[in-house]
């Protein structure tokens, strides 16, 4: 980085170019940090610099047993536990070679759903206060908590169940969830029709977003990114679809695609979202076999040695885990594919050319979630 | 002639008797208690129902903040807005969580241009000890190293709860703190 | 190419990426081939020009994550693109793991930035952590670590982490 690196300040580069510097501590960038150069209103360079929250979970995993790398992991992304763990228990039951019970499998969806919805929620509630929307911000925060209490319910904790784990899901759920779920998620639905009337037909928020981050199909695919950005742009691809993992192939949805390709239909990607999720939710419930929900494993579980790549649509997008074994306890490397980290890329091409006013709007369209993405 | 001075004031030597002492001492307390004592109070009311944290957010606690500061648990009723400006205008930072080896140096900024007084809270068990990143290569095992804090917090997120509870036991710190 | 024998038969889209792969030659090195996933070995000096083969023949469009492994006892280091494909019919459920080994001493490959523009961050990342060079990268500079970084890059198994004894 050329200009801005160690500074803190603004810095004027030529006649009529400014380089500034937004963030760590920003109103909106939160652990983030990018240097944009402006021309008057125009943005006409980004730099981003990630890595305030780079952790070494990776290197971390090396050193501990498949069991105890569970919320190691899940701290990489607070906001969706469930889904990040899950292609990391995935690819550990491929390698050890077990089955999971089809409650099991249920259950994971059911917790896998509800999370999507608690971490759009968040989404929400912060797009809405970058584009000067307080009430958006205090209503989905406080309905997200709602549906944490169902989580709760389930997997004992507030917000890090570690529910989701190799060799099936951590408990069953308890005998009044499914009347309790139902009658939240009917609230819920109602509030979704407030949160639309209120915020997404608001004028102020589609004058903000529409036409505004424009990024086309053929660019979306090249840059290979993921989940609603991806849909957003035109493109019907979802890993629940793609590459079905649990049962999803035996619950009816829908996937969102919008020919938009701006701000607006990113947003309304995740509002659709939210929906569908409550309709898989409220299939399972009606269809759950009875049966165990967890395949006893060693506590110093081996695996068989090779290499597993599995992944899952998480609320950002594909999540995916890359372990390589060597046949021991501990795994020889993790690599984790984050979505955020993949949809990075797009932040750049995204930012140049438009103005400065529009950077809150698009950057956090695009739910980019840098404790994720740095890990 | 420092140590002269104070050999010749031994109460035993002293030749202008005790009266003048004990009315200064008397004044002493006198002012204490008509001026500086109400003015403290007035002070600490003053700041410690107005705090403002600064908006940084070093890692994954701050979406357990960003709870506190939503419409369930709702820390503006304690008097805790998170403030949206210039940090200038500061005077509390909550660490959320994790501090890395990149992240320690921007910490300490922050602290250095925020006016006094200010305080710290570590929320989190990473920044007080590391938490589960406590064999990582690249995240401070607490983050007293840096700044110093006033209160810390437990738990991996702590609860909202917890945080709220934070608040007014700084809260009290401020209370029964002296001016200067 | 070197044919292994799968367990399970192979789905129809499997077995044609496997015999268009093929028809690279001595260029590439069948892994593994199973329902799903498709892993090849490449030389560094093909690398190039089997993923271009892999972008227009076989039509994988985007490049989903790089990931790098450091095997001491050979010393080699193993970078591994993961290839996924949106347009290509039936190929969305497929991923297709592009491997190139080098040694420790001379960790380089060229970039695949040309080919496939979203390995930009992932490359970069991987330089850091495992020390490797990516030949044509425009801008390998430091991405996640601090700016003083000072030490081996942590992702090489001689790197310990600190307070964690020898085979702990």
């Amino acid at each position: 980085m050329p200009v801005g690196a160690t500074g803190i300040s603004t810095q004027q580069v030529e006649e009529d170019k400014l380089v500034v510097s937004i963030g760590p501590q920003h109103p909106g960038a939160g652990h983030f940090r990018f240097t944009i150069t402006v021309e008057g209103d125009m943005i006409v360079d980004v730099l981003p610099d990630p890595g305030y929250v780079h952790r070494g979970a990776e290197k971390q995993t090396e050193y501990r047993n498949y069991t105890q790398s569970i919320p190691l992991l899940e701290r990489s992304s607070l906001t969706d536990v469930t889904n990040i763990i899950g292609p990391y228990s995935l690819a550990a039951e491929e390698l050890m070679g077990i089955e999971i019970p089809p409650r099991a499998q249920y259950l994971r969806m059911i917790m896998s759903e509800n999370q999507r919805i608690i971490s759009h929620l968040y989404w929400l509630g912060i797009q809405a206060i970058f584009l000067g929307h307080s009430t958006m911000f205090m209503w989905p925060l406080g309905d997200r908590d709602l549906l944490i209490d169902l989580g709760e319910m389930i997997g004992g904790a507030r917000i890090t169940y570690s529910y989701w784990i190799p060799g099936g899901v951590r408990n069953d759920i308890p005998g009044n969830f499914k009347e309790r779920a139902l009658k939240t998620y009917d609230y819920f639905e109602k509030r979704l029709v407030d949160y639309e009337r209120i915020f997404f037909e608001n004028p102020l928020f589609l004058k903000r977003t529409q036409g505004v981050g424009v990024l086309k199909r053929e660019e979306a695919i090249r840059f290979g990114v993921v989940g609603p950005v991806l849909r957003a742009s035109d493109v019907k691809s979802d890993t629940r679809l793609d590459e079905p993992y649990c049962l999803y192939k035996d619950v009816n949805f829908e996937v969102p695609v919008y020919k938009e390709c701006d701000t607006w239909a990113r947003c309304m990607v995740h509002l659709f979202e939210m929906r569908q999720s409550i309709r898989i939710i409220r299939q399972i419930l009606e269809k759950i076999p009875s049966g165990s929900v967890r395949v006893k494993l060693s506590p110093q579980q081996r695996t068989r040695p090779g290499e597993a790549y599995a992944r899952v649509e998480a609320s950002r997008g594909a999540m995916a885990f890359h372990i390589i074994s060597d046949g021991g306890t501990k795994p020889y490397r993790t690599k984790i594919s984050v979505p955020s980290f993949r949809n990075l890329i797009v932040l750049k091409k995204l930012l140049i050319g438009s103005h400065v006013a529009d950077m809150p709007a698009i950057y956090w369209s695009l739910d980019y979630w840098p404790v994720e993405a740095d890990r | 002639m420092v140590a002269q001075q104070v050999e010749t004031k031994k109460p035993g030597t002293a030749r202008e008797g005790p009266g003048l002492s004990i009315l200064v001492g008397k004044m002493k307390e006198v002012i204490q208690w008509a001026i500086a004592d109400p003015m403290t109070y007035l002070a600490n009311w003053g700041r410690l129902y107005s705090l403002w944290p600064v908006h940084l957010e070093t890692a994954c606690c701050s979406i357990e903040f960003g709870a506190v500061s939503g419409s369930r648990y709702d820390c503006e009723r304690f008097g805790i807005l998170e403030a949206f400006g210039s940090l200038r205008q500061c005077d509390l930072i909550v660490v959320h969580g994790t501090v890395t080896r990149k992240m320690a140096p921007r910490l300490r900024w922050i602290y250095d241009q925020m006016p006094e007084p200010k305080w710290v809270i570590a929320m989190g068990a990473c920044s007080i000890t590391g938490g589960v990143y406590f064999d990582s290569y690249n995240v401070l095992p607490g983050v007293d190293q840096v700044v110093p804090v006033d209160v810390y917090v437990p738990g991996c997120p702590p609860r909202p709860e917890e945080l709220i509870d934070a608040f007014v036991m700084l809260q009290d710190k401020i209370r029964k703190s002296n001016i200067r | 190419m070197s044919a292994t024998q799968p367990k399970m038969e192979l789905p129809r889209e499997e077995k044609a990426l496997v015999a268009a792969l093929s028809s690279l030659g001595e260029k590439v090195k069948l892994a593994f081939a199973k329902p799903n996933r498709i892993k090849i070995f490449a030389e560094r000096n093909d690398v190039v020009e089997v993923s271009r083969f892999i972008r227009d023949n076989l039509h994988f469009d985007h490049c989903a994550n790089v990931t790098g492994t450091d095997f001491p006892k050979d010393k080699q280091i193993e970078i591994t693109y993961h290839f996924g494909s949106i347009d290509g019919e039936g190929l969305r459920r497929i991923i297709l793991s592009l491997a190139c080994k080098v040694p420790s001493a001379d960790a380089r490959l060229p970039s695949l930035i040309n080919e496939f523009p979203s390995v930009e961050l992932h490359e970069r990342e991987t330089a850091e952590m495992l020390g490797v060079v990516f030949d044509g990268h425009p801008n390998l500079k430091r991405l996640l670590l601090p700016e003083d970084w000072n030490d081996i890059p942590p992702m090489l198994k001689a790197y310990r982490l600190p307070g964690r004894l020898e085979g702990e």
